[in-house]
């Protein structure tokens, strides 16, 4: 399936360059999230595509985390949190009673704004997602946190403290194991939730880096408050604010050829 | 000011009683070495001579109070996991004062209900000449320190970092997973101090044991054997005893033993408690 005809598209003055015959791996249809009566995303279609890095920019409070956190239900445990309209992954609805929250949560995949390595070792950190899903000492435990560690650029650090503390490592470093973390359960769509804002500079690069590596083999959706780092590192831009989806399209024409003026203010900075 | 004198106030009480305890118990010593006042069980303190031991009371409040933690540990961390991490938010602001308001139901109160209904089911259901007998005084306990337990074992569980159950449930698990793999390691310190402090009011706790435990006095083979504990002794024998005498002196000698044993459980507990406060700060 490839994006044909958005109607985003239309009615356009300047040049927006859709790629042809990409998939689409997972896309929300005219989805509304409600806390109570408070309505935080309004009826917001998107696409994620696949093997592509989508990036989700829009000031603070715009539902950005919010809208992330639909596609892999993390918002299931907010207690009063009700989702209308659909989210799909491989044309397959999540919010049907029958799915299975946790087969989908290997399938999809989370890294969080603040490094969040659980208190143990960094070798039992990969191995989390493994062991619960079955994966034996024995049978090449491992190898897969090697493999899952080198994948994250990160073996080379820590392959002679893989028996220490995960809070020993530094908060980039952190978060690359997070990331590991998450490769080990072996998922298709990896979605990152700011994943830079407690980083410094060197560190933000590295995790910028990796993203374009690991884009070959999975498909990246990033929320990010920095629009620096979605130009920099997004082949797509989606625009929220308030809830509403402003302006969504390839990142290079998103940003230098704004179609929206509210677009426009906010990547101008005359806004946000 | 007064702040701090009624602060030192409280130390220079605990003190006193201290000092007492061991001025009035420590005498017995004279008549019965420490080693066959805990470890033999003949207790005759009005014959002559009297013999002074202990060891029956000890068993019997160590049996109880373990049966009680054996009940209440797995109930109580299961009632927290839920009110923390299952329940709505509505649902735990409802339960949770409930649950609290357990640990003020007077100990009489509870002794009297365990007397005319749980002991006689206790008595049926495994077929015993009484329902008078260690495992009933143990159930109660285990309903006295259920509070305890559950309210800090909570404490601890909703202090552990969201960020960890978060990342636990997005990898994969499934929320008894989430819960017995990452959320109860994570609060272990706060879940240890507060089975040591339900521990210590389980050992204390001295009239719903007197009410339902049987009162037999020597070494209980079974949970289900009638047995004294500690503290019920010494409140059944204090008035009969002669002020300053001998049996006076031993009993207060079981209070010394008491004194140190939740002594070191709550020393244990304070140390944990530290441990974790440090850890989350």
């Amino acid at each position: 399936m490839s994006i044909v005809n958005l109607t985003m598209t239309e009615n356009r003055t300047v040049p927006v360059v859709f790629e042809e015959n990409v998939a689409v791996k997972m896309r929300s249809q005219a989805v509304s999230l409600f806390y109570d009566k408070v309505e935080a995303l309004k009826e917001v279609t998107l696409p994620i595509l696949a093997n592509r890095i989508t990036a989700i920019i829009g000031p603070s409070g715009c539902g950005k985390s919010s809208y992330l956190r639909l596609f892999n239900r993390m918002n299931d445990l907010i207690w009063n949190a009700k989702v209308k309209g659909q989210v799909y992954l491989d044309e397959e609805a999540l919010y049907d009673p029958k799915i299975d929250v946790v087969e989908l949560r290997k399938r999809v995949g989370m890294v969080f704004q603040k490094p969040n390595p659980f208190p143990m070792s960094v070798f039992d950190n990969v191995a989390y997602g493994p062991r619960l899903h079955g994966a034996k000492e024995m049978g090449g435990l491992s190898e897969i946190v090697e493999r899952c560690l080198r994948q994250a650029a990160l073996w080379e650090e820590v392959k002679d403290k893989l028996k220490g503390s995960a809070f020993a490592l530094s908060g980039g470093q952190q978060q690359r194991l997070c990331i590991a973390r998450v490769l080990a359960v072996g998922p298709e769509v990896i979605l990152l939730d700011e994943p830079c804002s407690a980083l410094d500079p060197a560190s933000t690069m590295r995790i910028e880096d990796l993203m374009q590596e690991l884009k070959v083999n999975y498909t990246l959706a990033i929320v990010t408050h920095n629009m620096q780092q979605a130009g920099r590192a997004s082949d797509y831009t989606a625009y929220l604010l308030m809830g509403e989806l402003i302006e969504f399209g390839p990142t290079k024409s998103l940003f230098t050829y704004p179609r929206d003026k509210r677009t426009e203010d906010y990547l101008t900075g005359r806004w946000g | 000011m007064v702040l701090a004198a009624a602060g030192w106030m409280t130390v220079v009480i605990l003190v006193l009683i201290m000092i007492m305890l061991f001025v009035e118990g420590l005498p017995i010593l004279a008549v019965t070495n420490p080693f066959s006042f805990l470890f033999t069980s003949q207790w005759y303190p009005v014959s002559d001579p009297p013999v002074f031991g202990i060891l029956s009371l000890i068993i019997g409040s160590l049996m109880i109070t373990a049966t009680a933690l054996v009940i209440a540990i797995p109930l109580g961390i299961g009632a927290a996991a839920f009110l923390a991490e299952i329940a709505p938010p509505p649902v735990r602001e409802a339960i949770k004062p409930v649950i609290e308001l357990l640990s003020g139901i007077p100990s009489i109160v509870l002794g009297f209900i365990g007397f005319l209904l749980l002991a006689p089911a206790i008595q049926r259901i495994f077929n015993l000449d009484s329902g008078l007998n260690g495992l009933t005084a143990g159930i109660l306990l285990a309903f006295m320190c259920l509070p305890t337990i559950v309210s800090i074992s909570e404490d601890a569980l909703s202090a552990v970092p969201r960020e960890y159950k978060e990342a636990s449930l997005a990898l994969g698990a499934t929320r008894w997973q989430t819960i017995y793999r990452v959320l109860i390691p994570a609060a272990r310190p706060g879940i240890v101090a507060s089975v040591m402090l339900g521990m210590g009011r389980a050992i204390g706790e001295t009239m719903t044991v007197l009410m339902v435990s049987g009162g037999r006095l020597a070494i209980p083979s079974f949970i289900t054997d009638p047995m004294s504990a500690m503290t019920g002794r010494i409140a059944i024998e204090i008035n009969n005893a002669v002020f300053g005498g001998l049996q006076y002196q031993a009993l207060f000698a079981i209070g010394i033993v008491l004194f140190l044993i939740t002594f070191a459980i709550n020393l244990v507990a304070d140390l944990v408690l530290e441990k974790q406060r440090r850890r989350y700060a």
